[in-house]
């Protein structure tokens, strides 16, 4: 991978040796230091109208100190010899504030990383004009329709570095484009959203048109009761659903036994058609290939046809139970230990069409809204369909209805999967993008109506 | 913290550097901050770590239309390079412009205001706020059936220059402090947790560590152990229609989501549709909606009269001095939050002055300052009078996008009988409309159990801002209030 012009490693070496150089006369040799830095716009859009468009420019570096089995992080966007100097001596103050940790690992040593070309020179040039365009082309589609728009194109580019005293050099560039529209007509509204590193890939009329669709089918919605349902989630409705699972595939949430995992390891938990993996070198991924400390990530297999088989492992948990990290530490100290972040779903071969022409009666949901942890064990969720849900009769849309509160065990659900479609990118606002399916559920539970 | 005269120097040359591009209009914030996070758990130091930040967000107005960008290459090179690309950002919004940008008028301000802090978190010692923490995560973990603790304490000071084209120059610095402590325990096929002061990681003022030593969690740290594990033994939330009494903080979140969002004017004029989502109010319903009982008064009071909110100041981020404006009115909605260009937009006259941004490097947008419920006139015996379920300390939230359908969970509940408590529940969920649910409202507790919340993690915007705000309410009592229907019917 090359090297970020807002991050040099020239630079990332420079600032590595000027911290090490800081702590050495309190004794200090083991040191680390993460880097940072992003240039990233969003032009936004609301009524038909652009309304807010920022641009921001970030750099931030974090020393961390190990010393005597304690550890401290101090983190600050001046990159002056003299402000490194001032954290490096706040980090060593504060690790000395505590007692030993003897389950702190020594500073990470180096190991061969992969390389991963996830930059694209024309994501990161994209101009304000260039946005704008995109916008009005979208607004464009939707004012033809007689409907209003709102929605973000982004566009950024972000790099970042770990460099320890052992040797690490872990360094990673990016790049990052957005587009999200809701269409608004009268009483119903439509919602599509893409993301991709290369802003190419990204069509902000096509997406409008999905939207616009969406809301004309939207209007007048019909009343039904709440109830067990079956559903047919589009992929961004399976991604802000499924993804509050995955900070449990953690080996330090199983140690406070605060997963959902606890005691269930190893069992049969989900139907055998669910197999997903956290795979940071999927094509259809984002993001470094390397953790919070620079180890490089592994391939894991998460849940392997129905049975939660692997977690995500820090080199702090890895210590403490005699086993290899798998790459997804946070950065130490870390409260929660780790996380997968790169989730990959196993998908299927029934297209989103095939699975509404199946159906002889159920419930399409574009997407949801506001999902929140009713009970932490049963993983039951709760949270609102939003911006196109409809009716499905006799294998056709037949007409859209009012919004739906659901509360659901996404255990349960997972056991009721009678579909699933090819897995792909996917992008909505609850949880990080992934790479999933649309999926037909049997007995998707609502239990009252959203809105008037 | 930087000499206040380099942070006023540059934030003055930042204004220079768009005043000089022929904006029509442009402010500029400086702003400093630092941050020190100290937490444990099971015993041990889990995070020790601290964070400073310093840039410049230059906001202009060209042409009718908005541009910003922020920086923190504070060179005169890279505040000219943001100054130049703010007003490139408003020329290009050309392209999809269908009205001007019209601001409601305001006086220019010299000011200076710090916030009142008795004792100066950065100034104590890491061990003493260790100590502190590790003493209350030890008396939890004496409580057999404890799986999880965790203590923690946060401090943010943040220092900000404004200044703006009209010639305002207003400096600010706010000290906000939070604390608390949580106990899990997972037993059988259920993990129970307790929490105080609040979750959320507890209680957040805008004070200093004086507000630590008032919390007394080590006092607290057993009782919310044993709470924590005799959860697993108590008897489930009943399903059914109660009437309901909350505690002030799951009231203060209750405010937050069904009058606060709802109240926001720009969300009312659309502009947070594709994200935060819209409000179910408009400006046709001022003074007309009935949207709760007549013993209900909300207002949004930034003012330090109103208490050490996270949502107190002098000036909001658009230069507009804090003040109170009432939202509902013996039950009646009477007022929005707005800001200078919304309140032009709707003909509301004046910015009541809620305009505040994450850091240097976001927009300022219209955000909950202290949004209240005004103390009753009920006793706390007269709240609990009777038949009812009692909520404590909220667990989960989740409400519609134009805020009228919500849910939340508590994290303990207990059934009143002939104002007794009688016996622990768990699982506490009840859910219901907005409009109904203010409307049952039928006592509010008085003045000495009003207590202002800090809530630390309200989300909003694009790129998204979270923000702390304020919430002063004492327990209250709802009729008819649906509860348990999460968890009714949950074969499968």
């Amino acid at each position: 991978m090359s090297e970020s012009e807002l991050l040099p490693r020239k630079r990332c070496r420079e600032v590595f040796e000027a911290s090490l150089r800081a702590a050495q006369p309190a004794g200090v040799s083991d040191v680390e230091v993460t880097l940072w830095t992003s240039a990233s716009a969003l032009t936004r859009f609301a009524a038909n109208r652009i309304h807010q468009s920022v641009a921001e420019r970030h750099h931030a570096v974090s020393v961390r100190v190990v010393t005597e089995q304690r550890t401290a992080r101090v983190t600050t966007n001046r990159l002056d010899e003299r402000s490194l100097r001032k954290a490096v001596e706040e980090a060593i103050a504060i690790a000395r504030a505590q007692g030993p940790d003897p389950d702190l690992p020594p500073l990470a040593e180096p190991a061969p990383i992969p390389a991963l070309d996830r930059y694209h020179a024309a994501t990161a040039r994209t101009t304000p004009t260039e946005r704008a365009r995109g916008v009005a082309a979208a607004i464009a589609v939707a004012a033809a329709a007689g409907q209003s728009a709102a929605g973000a194109f982004s566009t950024e580019e972000h790099a970042e570095a770990i460099v320890n005293s052992r040797g690490v050099f872990a360094y990673y560039r990016g790049t990052l484009a957005r587009f999200s529209v809701t269409v608004m007509a009268g009483d119903s509204s439509g919602w599509a959203k893409q993301s991709s590193i290369a802003v190419s890939d990204l069509d902000p009329q096509a997406l409008t048109r999905r939207a616009c669709v969406k809301a004309a089918r939207g209007r007048n919605p019909r009343q039904l009761p709440p109830g067990r349902y079956a559903v047919i989630l589009e992929p961004a409705a399976v991604l802000d659903l499924t993804g509050q699972l995955f900070g449990d595939f953690s080996a330090t949430a199983l140690e406070e036994r605060r997963s959902f995992l606890t005691d269930r390891l190893g069992q049969k938990l989900f139907g055998a058609n669910i197999t997903i993996w956290d795979d940071v070198y999927h094509p259809l991924q984002s993001g470094p290939p390397f953790d919070g400390e620079g180890v490089p990530r592994r391939r894991l297999t998460l849940i392997e046809q129905g049975v939660p088989v692997q977690v995500a492992r820090g080199r702090r948990a890895a210590l403490r139970e005699g086993t290899e990290p798998t790459g997804h530490g946070l950065p130490l100290p870390a409260e929660v230990g780790e996380a997968p972040v790169n989730i990959v779903f196993q998908g299927g071969h029934t297209s989103l069409e095939q699975m509404i022409a199946s159906c002889r009666r159920g419930i399409l949901v574009t997407r949801l809204w506001y999902i929140r942890e009713v009970d932490p064990y049963e993983k039951i969720m709760t949270g609102l369909t939003r911006d196109g849900t409809f009716l499905i009769e006799e294998g056709e849309v037949a007409c859209a209805v009012r919004d739906f509160r659901f509360n659901e065990s996404i255990i349960g659900m997972l056991n009721r999967v009678a579909a699933l479609s090819p897995a792909a990118r996917a992008s909505g606002e609850e949880v990080f993008d992934m790479v999933v399916p649309a999926m037909m559920v049997h007995d998707f539970r609502f239990t009252e109506l959203a809105g008037r | 913290m930087r000499h206040n005269r380099d942070v006023r120097r540059i934030a003055l040359q930042a204004l220079d550097a768009a005043a000089r591009r022929g904006v029509d209009y442009a402010d500029v914030r400086m702003v400093e901050s630092r941050a020190r996070t100290v937490s444990v758990r099971n015993g041990r130091a889990a995070l020790a770590s601290s964070e400073e930040s310093l840039g410049v967000g230059i906001r202009v107005l060209a042409g009718g239309c908005w541009g910003f960008a922020a920086t923190d290459e504070l060179s005169a090179a890279g505040i000219e390079a943001a100054a130049a690309l703010a007003v490139q950002i408003a020329h290009a919004a050309q392209a999809a412009k269908n009205a001007e940008v019209v601001l409601a008028d305001e006086d220019r301000y010299e000011a200076v205001w710090v916030s009142p802090c008795l004792e100066d978190p950065f100034a104590t010692a890491v061990e003493e706020n260790l100590a502190q923490l590790l003493a209350a995560d030890a008396e939890m973990r004496r409580v057999r059936g404890v799986t999880l603790t965790e203590a923690s304490m946060v401090f943010e000071r943040r220092h900000q220059v404004f200044a703006s084209t009209p010639g305002s120059i207003i400096e600010q610095t706010c000290t906000a402090t939070g604390a608390g402590i949580a106990a899990s325990s997972y037993q059988g096929d259920e993990i129970q947790k307790r929490s105080y002061p609040n979750s959320f990681g507890g209680q957040y003022q805008l004070r200093g560590y004086e507000l630590v030593k008032e919390l007394r969690l080590v006092e607290h740290a057993a009782r919310v152990a044993e709470e924590a594990v005799a959860l697993h033994s108590a008897d489930p939330c009943p399903d059914g229609v109660f009437d309901l009494i909350l505690d002030g903080s799951q009231l203060a979140l209750q405010i937050h989501e069904s009058i606060g969002h709802p109240s926001e004017l720009d969300r009312a004029l659309g502009a947070e549709a594709n994200y935060a989502g819209l409000s179910f109010l408009s400006p046709g319903d001022l003074g007309r909606l009935r949207y709760a009982s007549e013993i209900v008064n909300v207002v949004c009071d930034a003012r330090l009269q109103h208490g050490p909110g996270l949502g107190t100041f002098a000036f909001d981020d658009e230069g507009v001095p804090a003040q109170r404006t009432d939202l509902i009115r013996n039950g009646v909605f009477c007022g929005f939050m707005t800001s200078r260009e919304t309140a032009a937009a709707a003909g509301l006259g004046r910015s009541n002055g809620t305009m505040r941004a994450e850091s240097w490097a976001r927009i300022p947008l219209i955000r909950m300052t202290n949004v209240s419920l005004l103390a009753g006139e009920q006793t706390l015996e007269e709240v609990f009078a009777g038949d009812a379920i009692y909520m404590e300390t909220n667990r989960s939230w989740s409400i519609d996008d134009r805020r009228l359908q919500f849910q939340f969970g508590c994290e303990i509940a207990w059934e009143i009988r002939d104002g007794r408590r009688v016996r622990m529940l768990k699982n506490p969920i009840y859910s219901g409309r907005t409009i109904e649910f203010w409307n049952s409202c039928i006592a509010i507790a008085g003045e000495e159990h009003w207590v202002l919340w800090g809530v630390p993690n309200c989300g909003k915007g694009q790129p998204e801002q979270v923000i702390g705000t304020g919430h002063g309410a004492s327990p209250a009592r709802f009729r008819g209030v649906r509860v348990g229907a999460a968890y009714a019917d949950r074969a499968g």
